[in-house]
């Protein structure tokens, strides 16, 4: 099924559409990206908004995953 | 209250109405957090990018937890770019007796410096550029790597 992944933040990369029904899965295409190098072990993971930390974590049709950058407010 | 603003935050007029609104609550102590961005590194500001959505969600688990203790937290922080010697994050924690803010500020801004969605850039030669040696990864960050 179609799901979309985003960028946030300084990554500076526009969304991407993959099919993916785990986040593993996710995990996987995302790896064998060269730009993403570096960034996947420094990200946390948002799944509609909701942060998981489960590679388990099924997806379904539509689902947005987001990757959110180190941080540093204030 | 979450409050997100667009450039500078202005303290006082957001402090003086905090403090009004509560005029009334019955709380003992109110102790306010600025943040204010200093001049260093020959940067002229910083900018700012936030995740509402989230944001919001961390907020509102802030918002719960000082419930629990009869306390209330506030914050208010700047999208975008802010220059030097003027404030982009404030808070603050009413609570009926000191014990409970005292404490309270201190958990909440750690927090907040570790875990909102908030990504920083030194403003510096005209360029933008991603304050990476300041951040820090989120709670649960790796999980695809």
């Amino acid at each position: 099924m179609m799901i979309k992944v985003e960028f946030l933040g300084p990554i500076a990369r526009e969304p991407m559409e993959m099919e993916a029904t785990t986040l593993a899965e996710v995990s996987a295409k995302l790896k064998a990206d060269e730009r993403l190098a570096g960034w996947l072990e420094k990200c946390a993971v948002a799944l509609n908004d909701t942060m998981v930390t489960d590679l388990t974590t099924p997806l379904q049709a539509g689902d947005r995953v987001s990757l959110l950058p180190p941080v540093c407010g204030g | 209250m979450m409050e997100l603003y667009h450039g500078c935050l202005d303290t006082k007029e957001i402090f003086g109405r905090w403090l009004d609104e509560q005029s009334d609550s019955n709380y003992g102590a109110y102790i306010p957090f600025v943040g204010t961005i200093r001049a260093e590194d020959g940067i002229e500001g910083l900018s700012f990018d936030i995740y509402e959505p989230i944001l919001q969600q961390w907020f509102e688990e802030w918002v719960a937890r000082a419930k629990a203790q009869g306390a209330i937290v506030k914050m208010a922080h700047a999208i975008g770019d802010v220059p030097v010697h003027t404030s982009s994050y404030i808070s603050a924690v009413f609570s009926p007796k000191r014990r409970v803010a005292l404490e309270l500020i201190d958990a909440f801004v750690e927090d907040f410096k570790a875990n909102a969605p908030i990504w920083k850039y030194d403003l510096k030669g005209g360029k933008r550029l991603y304050a990476e040696d300041r951040s820090t990864p989120m709670d649960g960050a790796g999980v695809l790597a």
